[in-house]
């Protein structure tokens, strides 16, 4: 597992039925391209992570594809659109095989 | 000298005013507080009418990020730090929250920092965490900049945010602000250069193609979009040094805690914006 | 010391063209030949897509951009002068209330950022802009 990991999701607590929420999503990572060299001038392997996805009770919202140019610190806001009372479920996947999740329950108003 | 001559003039070159950055006009208002981002300059600066916050002087992207929690990244460290506060660490087996209820206890600490204490000792925020660390908790010494030092006093100057900034410069604190400010207006390194002359001679101009700022620290630690984590202040103090190809003082050293001292007081007036998002 | 807002000189312009990193030109990819590895070939409408991204980078370590393209499949974002030209692929499911997004990338340079939507009736548009990454003061 990459050192130090920390996600932060904003989802609202509540909705009304249909309505369309702004969520944004921020990670501590490095994104460590592959492209930076050591002192002694021997490349530091790649180590990113590389893919993020958000479903709402187990619905695609989004699914990210990430390449090394997305910045340290990876963020992310897009919209999903709120059918019923549920939990969003975010996933990022790292190149070392870790998985990091963070779920946030939205109750209808 | 001829040298000398040609470093200033390459200088005046390059600093070279450019329109349209985004800038003085706009008002920071972070989770509706407003801040003060321009005020008068404190008495006891003779050649600077007017103090800007280095918010003033970044692009509109930039400046937007500061101005939201969940969208200036430098939350994701205070998160850490929230945790870190919980820990049990040392033989003490205790952590900052056995005796500290929550970070919210340090409200208004970080706008009077650095200060003299009763012993007459000039103190700094990463100072008094390391004494708790070692005296209290048994713990070790965290490194003066390090990702847990610069994320505590981002936790604990969060405390402190929209607090106008009030160092005390006089009394006891009077010998350690002169030679702050010596320090300040004293030319270092093979650039020949001094704080004041790109902080107060050419703030507003750009350097390359980089705003400069008045250099004011009522930010930090700030996220840095440069290397994309928290910048403590003597960590950015020995970045400039080096910049100038000077030797830099030793952080937490004499040198770098009398000229924070100035350097604080030149913001007298301003908001603390801790954690706060620059280049 | 005025504040540069005010202060509009012909002289600043050309002299922070000067300090702006060009793109190494050998090595930046045509946006035509981007947008049609994505494409497979097919032509791109100019039309259906928003790229919104800063005209000058602060810091070419974290530029915000958002994209948008109603009614997308997924959006491919690329960057043209970047030792690797991709940046991501954000596909949308049933759950997404709007086919766009935002987040930070990292440009190597000035170079064109690209972005390729995939629309449901397997068609496509594609919008491309310059961004400006500066080298800042003191080579920091």
């Amino acid at each position: 597992m990459a050192k130090g990991v920390k996600a932060r999701v904003k989802v609202p607590k509540t909705a009304d039925v249909g309505e369309i929420v702004t969520l944004k999503t921020l990670i501590s990572h490095k994104m460590e391209s592959g492209l930076r060299k050591d002192s002694d001038g021997n490349k530091i392997p790649q180590s990113i992570i590389n893919r993020f996805t958000c479903a709402f009770n187990g619905n695609t919202v989004i699914d990210v594809k990430m390449a090394a140019a997305i910045s340290t610190n990876p963020y992310f806001a897009f919209d999903a659109v709120v059918p019923e009372a549920g939990e969003f479920h975010f996933t990022w996947y790292d190149d070392d095989g870790s998985i990091y999740e963070e779920k946030k329950s939205v109750k209808i108003a | 000298m001829k040298f000398k001559k040609l470093i200033t003039v390459v200088v005046g070159a390059l600093a070279i005013p450019f329109a349209a950055i985004a800038g003085e006009d706009s008002q920071l208002t972070v989770e509706g507080q407003l801040m003060v981002t321009s005020v008068a300059a404190p008495a006891h600066m003779e050649n600077v009418d007017e103090i800007f916050s280095g918010w003033v002087f970044r692009k509109d992207e930039t400046q937007a990020l500061q101005m939201d929690d969940f969208d200036n990244p430098a939350f994701i460290f205070i998160d850490k730090a929230i945790d870190t506060f919980s820990k049990v660490e040392g033989t003490a087996g205790k952590a900052c929250v056995s005796c500290h209820e929550s970070p919210e206890v340090f409200k208004g600490l970080r706008a009077s920092m650095p200060r003299i204490n009763s012993s007459g000792e000039l103190e700094t925020i990463p100072e008094l965490v390391n004494g708790c660390r070692t005296e209290r908790m048994g713990a070790e010494k965290w490194k003066w900049s390090g990702g847990d030092m610069a994320g505590i006093i981002g936790l604990i100057g969060l405390q402190s945010r929209g607090m106008t900034v009030n160092v005390a410069i006089d009394g006891a604190a009077s010998s350690a602000w002169d030679k702050g400010k010596d320090l300040y207006y004293t030319r270092v390194g093979q650039l020949n250069m001094s704080c004041a002359n790109c902080h107060e001679d050419n703030y507003g101009n750009m350097i390359r193609a980089d705003h400069l700022s008045m250099g004011q620290i009522n930010g930090f630690p700030t996220y840095r979009l440069k290397n994309a984590k928290l910048n403590t202040i003597h960590g950015r103090f020995k970045g400039c040094m080096k910049n100038i190809r000077a030797t830099p003082y030793k952080e937490g050293g004499d040198e770098f805690k009398a000229l924070e001292l100035y350097v604080a007081s030149r913001s007298n007036g301003l908001t603390i914006e801790t954690p706060s998002v620059r280049n | 010391m005025k504040l540069t807002r005010r202060d509009t000189m012909a002289i600043g312009g050309a002299a922070a063209l000067m300090t702006i990193l060009p793109s190494l030109s050998s090595a930046a990819i045509p946006v035509n030949e981007l947008v049609m590895g994505v494409t497979g070939g097919a032509d791109a409408a100019s039309t259906g897509i928003s790229l919104t991204a800063p005209e000058i980078a602060e810091n070419g370590n974290t530029v915000p951009i958002s994209i948008d393209a109603p009614g997308a499949v997924a959006i491919t974002v690329m960057a043209a002068g970047n030792p690797r030209p991709g940046v991501a692929t954000f596909n949308f499911g049933a759950g997404s209330a709007s086919q766009s997004a935002t987040t930070r990338i990292r440009l190597a340079g000035t170079q064109d950022v690209v972005a390729v939507a995939e629309m449901a009736d397997g068609s496509f548009a594609s919008a491309h802009q310059t961004v400006k990454v500066t080298i800042g003061g003191c080579g920091g």
